[in-house]
């Protein structure tokens, strides 16, 4: 894989969790309001579909949207005031951490309703196809979702359709609290595919080459006719389902040790780093550079959010009917 | 020329998918038309635009959400309004939400046609009125015409409307006969009323098939003297408060006949406000006739007693002006 693109994914998942851990530090000091879904440990994921695919791409987020949002090209800072609930945000802070959206970049929105973008990334792959632009649509969501009658109705016909759609599960073991094997039978997402007539393929979610590599290939795939498809991306949760939880939680343990253990002791930026030092494609010092212009970046955008505005009372009733 | 309801339906779907290509029909059997309304657009606009689509009432309501996000106008046709239900999520929390949630980076300009009411002896499952459910939530257009010209006129108002909209086609008016303005650009404005007929001693006001039960009855008042107005809303959100509250003004009662139920149905929402804005031009309470609080039941003889009959509102009108 050539130097700039494998840069280009360290770059962004870099940008992700520095992101997530300063939203992390902030909601812990009480600057941010409401539910707090973060996506550290995951990265590799969103970056690599994102990296895989053209700016005018269609991808449909989750609750755990921020990391997709910044893969997909997103300013950090209108993210942050969005956290923040400012009118400078993404959606004038009418949406907040679980509604953070770009159409200009092809992000369609992060959902606050598990399961419920993957009609509407279907819906944007049959506007694709019908205005011909070959234009793919990606639809993220959890191992949780994939027991939604959204996920059933939607592949299925998508299937029907031959739509250029890559169902894409981050299966991180756990639908909120409940680990994968008391809400299904089966270990593999991607085995669901054969009751849709379509391929199933499962990656490495926490090596962002082998994702990118994988939806690269399928994106082509699509581009030319061919879809849907699922790609199942094991990964972990390196965080909660939501931060604050112990407290509502009132010290229940609902992670499987093992599973915990491998969270803890994998991360996929330090995966790509080691390769990248390891086959001296990259040196520290590059490394370390993307890592402070990241954090220099996110310093910014707080700086940017908390000086931004709250809206005005009259923004309640904007952006209502057409 | 006189036609049928279903044919005034039709026609606003042929000139509307031939005058913008963005518009397109999705649903199931929309090819063969079950109910004539789409019969014959396949073989004129192409299965690209006319798609028969699986039973999955959510999957398309939400496909038909990510198109018209992303630049189309689809029409879907989910047959009954209870069945609707079944894709509540993508249009009460997806298709309203979309625009305001992401701070108006979008519109979502989605026309959902379905059959709605009694009168057909179809059961507890396709005979509900479910406009209620949907009057009860932000950012959506409900539409409920009485006769051909309406459903025309309005159908081509939705569709070109930029907002998302329910249309509820009165399940027994398919086979009404009434003038249809032959004009291709004969369009009703969305959110405007219309007096159906003129009388000084009391308004009626309803929609749909109501309109001619409430039409009907007036004709028998005036036999004994009593020249009852009927106001028929044509949409019911956003509705012409202003026709009604007028109207009011000059009769001085007011009596709301709808199939809904009557806990939180049409007539609540219309007796409320007459009852706080209009108050001082009342000479008795604003008063209302709503269905019954069961599942509709199938067998005629029961179901005529369901929902407001010329006689129940004969019986209460001469109440009010006694």
């Amino acid at each position: 894989m050539e130097k700039s693109k494998l840069m280009d994914m360290y770059n962004r998942m870099v940008m992700i969790r520095k992101f997530e851990e300063k939203a992390q530090s902030l909601f812990a000091k009480g600057q941010l309001a409401g539910f707090l879904h973060l996506y550290i440990g995951e990265e590799a994921v969103g970056a690599g579909v994102c990296a895989a695919l053209n700016d005018d791409d269609y991808i449909v987020s989750t609750h755990r949207g921020h990391g997709h949002l910044i893969a997909k090209g997103g300013d950090v800072n209108k993210i942050m005031a969005e956290l923040y609930g400012k009118v400078t945000g993404y959606c004038k802070g009418k949406g907040g951490s679980m509604h953070v959206a770009d159409f200009s970049k092809g992000m369609l929105g992060a959902c606050g309703i598990v399961g419920g973008g993957i009609p509407i990334a279907v819906g944007a792959a049959l506007s694709s196809k019908l205005r011909g632009t070959k234009q793919v649509a990606v639809s993220f969501f959890g191992d949780g979702a994939s027991n939604e009658g959204s996920f059933h109705e939607s592949v299925n016909f998508a299937a029907v359709q031959k739509l250029p759609v890559i169902f894409l599960v981050e299966n991180n073991g756990y639908g909120e609290f409940t680990p994968q094997h008391r809400a299904m039978r089966v270990e593999n997402i991607a085995d669901r595919a054969i009751g849709y007539g379509i391929p199933g393929v499962i990656v490495d979610g926490m090596n962002v080459m082998e994702v990118y590599e994988t939806v690269k290939e399928w994106v082509e795939k699509l581009r030319n006719g061919e879809g849907p498809v699922i790609i199942e991306a094991k990964t972990h949760r390196k965080v909660g389902h939501s931060e604050g939880e112990e407290v509502f939680l009132d010290r229940q343990v609902y992670r499987l040790p093992d599973e915990e253990k491998t969270a803890k002791e994998t991360d996929p930026i330090e995966n790509l780093k080691e390769y990248l030092l390891d086959n001296s494609i990259a040196s520290v010092t590059e490394l370390e550079e993307i890592e402070q212009a990241a954090e220099a970046k996110i310093e910014k955008a707080v700086e940017f959010a908390q000086n931004s505005p709250f809206p005005e009372k009259e923004e309640l009733f904007t952006d209502t009917w057409v | 020329m006189r036609k049928y309801y279903i044919k005034a339906v039709q026609e606003a779907l042929f000139e509307e998918m031939a005058r913008d290509e963005r518009v397109f029909l999705m649903g199931e059997d929309v090819k063969i038309g079950c109910f004539a309304a789409t019969r014959g657009l396949a073989a004129r606009f192409g299965e690209e635009r006319v798609i028969d689509t699986p039973i999955s009432e959510l999957g398309v309501a939400g496909a038909g959400v990510g198109a018209a996000a992303t630049g189309m106008r689809p029409i879907v046709d989910l047959m009954f309004g209870q069945f609707l239900m079944l894709a509540y999520d993508q249009v009460s929390n997806q298709a309203n939400a979309m625009r305001y949630m992401f701070g108006g980076q979008t519109t979502v300009p989605i026309t959902y046609l379905v059959q709605n009411g009694t009168g057909a002896c179809l059961g507890p499952h396709h005979s509900n009125s479910v406009h209620p459910l949907f009057m009860n939530i932000p950012l959506v257009k409900v539409i409920m015409p009485s006769c051909p010209k309406d459903a025309k006129g309005l159908l081509k108002s939705a569709i070109r409307d930029d907002n998302p909209v329910i249309f509820f086609n009165h399940t027994f008016l398919g086979s009404m006969k009434g003038e249809v303005p032959e004009d291709e650009d004969f369009l009703i404005p969305l959110g405007k009323g219309e007096i159906k007929k003129e009388g000084k001693d009391i308004t009626l006001c309803a929609v749909g098939l109501m309109v001619n039960t409430c039409l009907k009855a007036a004709k028998a008042l005036e036999k004994q003297g009593i020249h009852a107005e009927v106001v028929d809303l044509r949409t019911l959100k956003p509705w012409d408060k202003e026709l009604v509250l007028e109207s009011v003004k000059k009769t001085g009662r007011f009596l709301a006949v709808d199939e809904s139920y009557h806990t939180c149905g049409a007539g609540a929402e219309w007796v409320a406000t007459v009852s706080e804005e209009g108050f001082s031009d009342l000479k008795c309470p604003a008063s209302r006739l709503s269905g019954k609080e069961i599942p509709i039941p199938f067998s005629p003889e029961l179901q005529k007693y369901a929902v407001p009959s010329v006689e129940e509102i004969v019986g209460k009108v001469k109440e009010m002006l006694k």
